[in-house]
């Protein structure tokens, strides 16, 4: 082993080690801040492996992240399924759901992709929004009983939620980082860069494009299931939000790094700090967020990890293969 | 006779949508271009007619005579400066920077005129109708959005059939890379393609100020159902357009009949249909 991957498995040992170990140092607010951190992280990456290393753009994946929110909270009340069979359920639910949906948005290819997505998302937002066993358009909470049912305490209950959101997050990281290392990791690039060529050696562009947008809306409903468990409550506004679930997500992805893992990384990092700071702006910092990812855009289109690069080549989670000349 | 409302209501509804999908339509045609920030601009050109008849205390009408000139310079401007740094084969920065754009207007406007929703009043046209008989009445405002509606695409199809610049269009349109070879500046000739579609966008703007509520969050709803008539209407055809836009408005209308909160429902799952069935919408541009 090179010491520049001992080095990198240490890091990454030290890491996430002290993140498994958060119960045990971090104070409450600092626990939700992470789970949030990690969620955020978990959306960033899966956006970022649809748009960054797949080339399919979607501004509508708040679909799946209420689809499995409500998917939860219906599987919880009406089925009696206890929740930490939800979870993994909801998941699987809302990848079934994803199957005919993909099926109509992938009519539209290219710009009318994305909001072909938009509009789909719209519809689940509308639709929820017309049953009132799921509250209508206030929404619903989780019923006292199902929250008390979930762990032994409160205390118990953000532990639980914490690992389970840092487990999704490492998975996701780590399940990507093995993905494109592999062979379909290879097709998924081939098919961003040039979807024609792809074809020409024999990679299924349609299929993998399906199959790709199907996993990742599963795991995005396992997302939102957590999410809405979280918070305890759920709305249609809140759960098919394309502020929460698309706008914020892209701007990490975007000014991290589109088409790395690193970016996304560095991306949270910078949201959350910016947020700390400037969060009492309102509006305003929706405003600063939105012209710096387009200066990035303009300026940089590979982010601030392509900044980095630029001056030192590094890589955290190498996907390319180097010979050892 | 109810029903036979909600469909006349729905068709002059409709009109609206067209003006809303005639700039989306435009800038994808020629510069293969979504702006996802289209909705934003036809709301901050209502705001700006809000502007205008605070100052002037004119007709919200009179406001086309400034805003419409000015958004074309600015839609000429912007496209020089910025959005031709964007085009070209790679779709990513263009759909990232409207979206950011978009995030940046709405919010902006938030700042600027609160969240609160607003309207512009014309004074007596705002209650005028014509009656038709059997109880049916036609607004006047909603039937000037209908004929508005209809002269710019004639407007923008003569354009495109009898002018120099019009033939230049189509032409980069077919096939941007020989327009190049013909001694065209692609670069200005974009930049005309955008001022025709922001000149529409403004249009839009001020016509939707007149018709109906908005607030600075209402514009992606419109960019939504802007991409849903061009898509019904099919890809290349500004008529077709027209078309997508009234049957968007007639499902809306018939929705909205059925219970108010179908209202946007309806149109959109009425486009899901149509998108199944029919990929390539109504009415595309037969062109071999």
């Amino acid at each position: 082993m090179s010491t520049q991957n001992m080095f990198r498995l240490g890091l990454f040992a030290l890491i996430i080690g002290a993140l498994l170990l958060g119960p045990y140092w971090a104070s409450r607010g600092t626990m939700r801040l992470l789970i949030e951190v990690f969620y955020f992280l978990a959306l960033a990456q899966i956006w970022n492996l649809l748009a960054g290393y797949s080339g399919l753009i979607s501004v509508g994946q708040q679909a799946f992240v209420g689809l499995g929110g409500y998917l939860i909270f219906s599987l919880a009340m009406f089925a009696g399924v206890p929740v930490l069979v939800g979870l993994p359920l909801a998941g699987l639910l809302t990848a079934l759901i994803a199957w005919p949906t993909a099926f109509v948005a992938f009519r539209l290819s290219g710009p009318y992709f994305a909001i072909g997505t938009w509009v789909i998302a719209e519809v689940y937002r509308l639709v929820f929004a017309q049953i009132p066993a799921l509250g209508g358009g206030s929404g619903i909470s989780l019923p006292a009983n199902i929250v008390k049912a979930m762990a032994s305490s409160r205390s118990a209950r953000e532990s639980m939620t914490y690992w389970i959101a840092l487990g999704i997050m490492l998975a996701v990281v780590l399940g990507i980082w093995a993905l494109m290392r592999s062979r379909v990791g290879l097709s998924l690039s081939a098919m961003r860069d040039d979807d024609e060529a792809a074809i020409s050696v024999g990679v299924e562009t349609r299929k993998l494009k399906f199959l790709i947008y199907i996993v990742t809306a599963g795991i995005t409903g396992l997302i939102g299931a957590l999410i809405f468990l979280q918070k305890l409550r759920v709305t249609p506004d809140a759960a098919f939000s394309v502020n929460e679930w698309s706008v914020l997500v892209i701007f990490i992805v975007v000014i991290g790094g589109i088409g790395t893992l690193e970016g996304p990384i560095l991306g949270i990092i910078l949201f959350f700090v910016l947020r700390e700071f400037l969060a009492d702006l309102g509006s305003w910092y929706m405003v600063i967020l939105g012209t710096v990812s387009v200066v990035i855009i303009l300026v940089e289109p590979k982010g601030l990890w392509g900044l980095i690069q630029r001056w030192k080549p590094v890589s955290l989670f190498p996907v390319t293969r180097r010979s050892d000349g | 006779m109810e029903w036979i409302n909600a469909i006349l209501q729905g068709i002059l509804l409709g009109g609206l949508y067209a003006l809303f999908a005639a700039g989306l339509s435009l800038m994808f045609g020629i510069m293969r271009f979504v702006n996802l920030a289209h909705g934003d601009f036809i709301i901050a050109a209502a705001f700006l007619t809000l502007v205008f008849v605070d100052l002037t205390g004119l007709s919200p009408l009179w406001a086309i005579v400034p805003i419409v000139p000015a958004m074309m310079v600015a839609g000429y401007i912007g496209q020089r400066v910025v959005l031709n740094r964007l085009s070209g084969k790679d779709l990513l920065p263009s759909i990232l920077v409207t979206f950011g754009l978009s995030v940046i207007l709405q919010n902006l406007m938030l700042e600027t005129f609160s969240a609160d929703s607003r309207r512009v009043s014309a004074g007596a046209l705002d209650t005028a109708a014509i009656p038709l008989g059997g109880g049916l009445a036609v607004g006047v405002i909603p039937l000037l959005l209908f004929v508005s509606a209809i002269a710019v695409i004639a407007l923008l199809n003569w354009i495109f059939a009898h002018t120099a610049v019009g033939r230049q269009l189509r032409a980069t349109s077919d096939d941007p890379e020989t327009v190049s070879l013909m001694g065209i500046n692609k670069k200005h000739l974009f930049a005309i393609a955008m001022s025709l579609a922001s000149g529409v966008v403004a249009l839009a703007g001020v016509l939707l100020a007149v018709k109906t509520n908005f607030d600075p969050a209402a514009g992606p709803v419109r960019l939504l159902f802007a991409f849903e008539a061009v898509i019904i209407g099919g890809l290349g055809s500004l008529w077709g357009t027209l078309a997508g836009g009234v049957i968007l408005g007639v499902a809306q209308g018939l929705g909205a009949k059925i219970d108010p909160g179908m209202q946007i429902l309806a149109g959109h799952i009425v486009f899901l249909i149509i998108l199944v069935l029919r990929p390539q919408g109504l009415f595309p541009k037969q062109r071999g």
